[in-house]
């Protein structure tokens, strides 16, 4: 049910009834190791190219969260998955080895929380009975693509990010146990005239802002609900800067809520990670494996994850485009 | 940013990238120019030695040794870059590594590395010259013009 302006309200409550995170080797010497289900000291994952190995990321994590289910693939009834790679290839190959019925989907790094409000959207309207959600990246895949090869010795600037290898996948269903999905804010493109690919998080900054100023109107809601309220990939610098920017316009988040996936996948002193993480996975793996751990275990019982998406392509930055940036929101309680 | 790209942008645009700009974390350049002199400064001291040894046990007159030890230099970088340690270095080292010989042999190698996977010929052959072909593209080109420049000049007898 649509409240508001661009807020969806799931009134059958959809449940994640499982889900699974993998990682790469960056991610394992991380905080947030633990709560992987999967991690692999290989960057390659044996295969023989970095966007074979991000398939085979998206492969092992739908695989890790039906097999959580206790299901089997063939019970799957749609598959929604995304990931950065150009025709989104990794999604559409891992999806060629499942087998189930595919929609493809593409949001840069908002990917996991599109996924994941599309698929509880599905549910809750009944036109399936679940739904598996998956989204990956490879960090050597994009720098290839997105940036400079991987071995090129280019100086990076302390507001540079580090793309998250890994994937995150959820299996939302009409019943059974587990965290419910409540809501979600679908966010518009905002695009602030910035230009700098090494400066993603001060340009996703204001479409997080957007997305959560239009959350709690539209819900009319105190950001006091949540126990937990995380930023998909801005990393320290666009982390600083909504925060900032959420105080100028009078919506007071706590700092001990108020946390950022980019921060919490890296230790602060893991070497070229600079400002944090980013990347599909970034969001996906600290929400699907994190986050939806410590609900499991009863840490905390609702929160809100706005996931964040810079909108650019390597063409469209050469071609001195700025960089638009989308984030969509979704809530998901005990 | 220059004045140029500033007055495209909305007054509310503009706005936040002031407010942002307060809030990143800026390049400490000076610290990075003091590295690059000092590790650029010491891969010509490498070289140096290289050419001295040329020189001295190869007998190479000091003009010939130039070669043997730039393609010394090329072999050493691309060791490091084929061995993922030349990234690292440049980040703390920055333009010390990427002015001298050592940064064009790391373009060209990481490239060809990057795409291996696409085949020898459209991947490794196609892609190897991806950032290092402008350099060659505009220093062919300049060179073309300084040419065209001395000619002009011995014609009128001033050279």
């Amino acid at each position: 049910m649509l409240q508001g302006h661009q807020t969806w309200v799931f009134d059958s409550k959809p449940t994640i009834i499982a889900s699974a995170a993998v990682g790469g080797p960056h991610e394992a010497q991380g905080p947030l190791a633990d709560d992987f289900d999967l991690l692999h000291e290989d960057f390659w994952l044996g295969q023989d190219s970095f966007e074979k190995a991000e398939k085979k990321l998206q492969e092992q994590a739908c695989e890790t969260a039906v097999k959580k289910a206790n299901m089997k693939k063939e019970d799957v009834q749609f598959l929604m998955a995304g990931d950065l790679m150009n025709q989104t290839v990794p999604s559409s190959f891992a999806a060629r080895t499942l087998g189930v019925p595919f929609l493809g989907l593409y949001g840069a790094c908002s990917t996991s929380m599109e996924g994941l409000a599309l698929a509880s959207l599905l549910v809750d309207s009944k036109f399936a009975k679940n739904v598996l959600v998956c989204s990956s990246s490879h960090n050597a895949a994009s720098e290839k693509q997105y940036r400079y090869p991987t071995e090129y010795g280019s100086q990076k600037p302390p507001t540079a990010q580090w793309t998250v290898t890994g994937a995150g996948a959820a299996l939302v269903a009409d019943h059974g146990d587990g965290p419910k999905v409540t809501t979600a804010t679908i966010g518009r493109v905002i695009d602030m005239g910035l230009t700098d690919p090494f400066n993603m998080g001060a340009a996703m900054a204001p479409a997080a802002v957007d997305t959560i100023e239009s959350h709690f109107r539209d819900l009319n809601r105190d950001p006091s609900y949540y126990d937990v309220i995380a930023t998909g990939d801005l990393g320290r610098v666009g982390h600083r800067i909504a925060g900032d920017l959420l105080k100028k316009h009078g919506l007071d988040i706590p700092e001990e809520i108020f946390t950022d996936c980019g921060i919490l996948i890296y230790r602060k002193d893991q070497p070229m990670v600079f400002a944090g993480g980013s990347g599909c996975a970034c969001a996906a793996t600290t929400t699907f494996g994190h986050f939806l751990n410590r609900m499991r275990k009863g840490e905390i019982k609702k929160i809100l994850v706005i996931a964040t998406g810079a909108l650019l392509s390597p063409m469209s930055y050469q071609q001195k485009e700025s960089i638009p940036s989308v984030a969509h929101a979704v809530s998901i309680e005990l | 940013m220059s004045d140029k790209k500033k007055k495209k942008l909305t007054p509310i645009q503009q706005e936040y990238q002031e407010f942002a700009q307060a809030r990143e974390p800026k390049r400490p350049i000076i610290l990075n120019c003091i590295k690059a002199f000092f590790v650029g400064g010491l891969i010509c001291v490498i070289g140096e030695g290289i050419q001295m040894f040329f020189v001295t046990y190869f007998h190479f007159s000091q003009e010939n040794a130039g070669n043997p030890t730039v393609a010394v230099l090329i072999i050493l970088t691309v060791l490091l870059t084929g061995f993922g340690v030349f990234d690292h270095i440049a980040q703390w080292a920055g333009a010390g590594t990427i002015i001298p010989v050592t940064g064009f042999a790391n373009t060209m190698a990481s490239a060809a590395i990057d795409h291996q996977s696409e085949g020898y010929v459209l991947g490794v052959g196609g892609n190897m010259f991806k950032l290092s072909g402008p350099v060659i593209v505009f220093g062919v080109f300049s060179a073309f013009v300084v040419s065209i420049v001395v000619i002009f000049f011995r014609a009128l007898g001033v050279m």
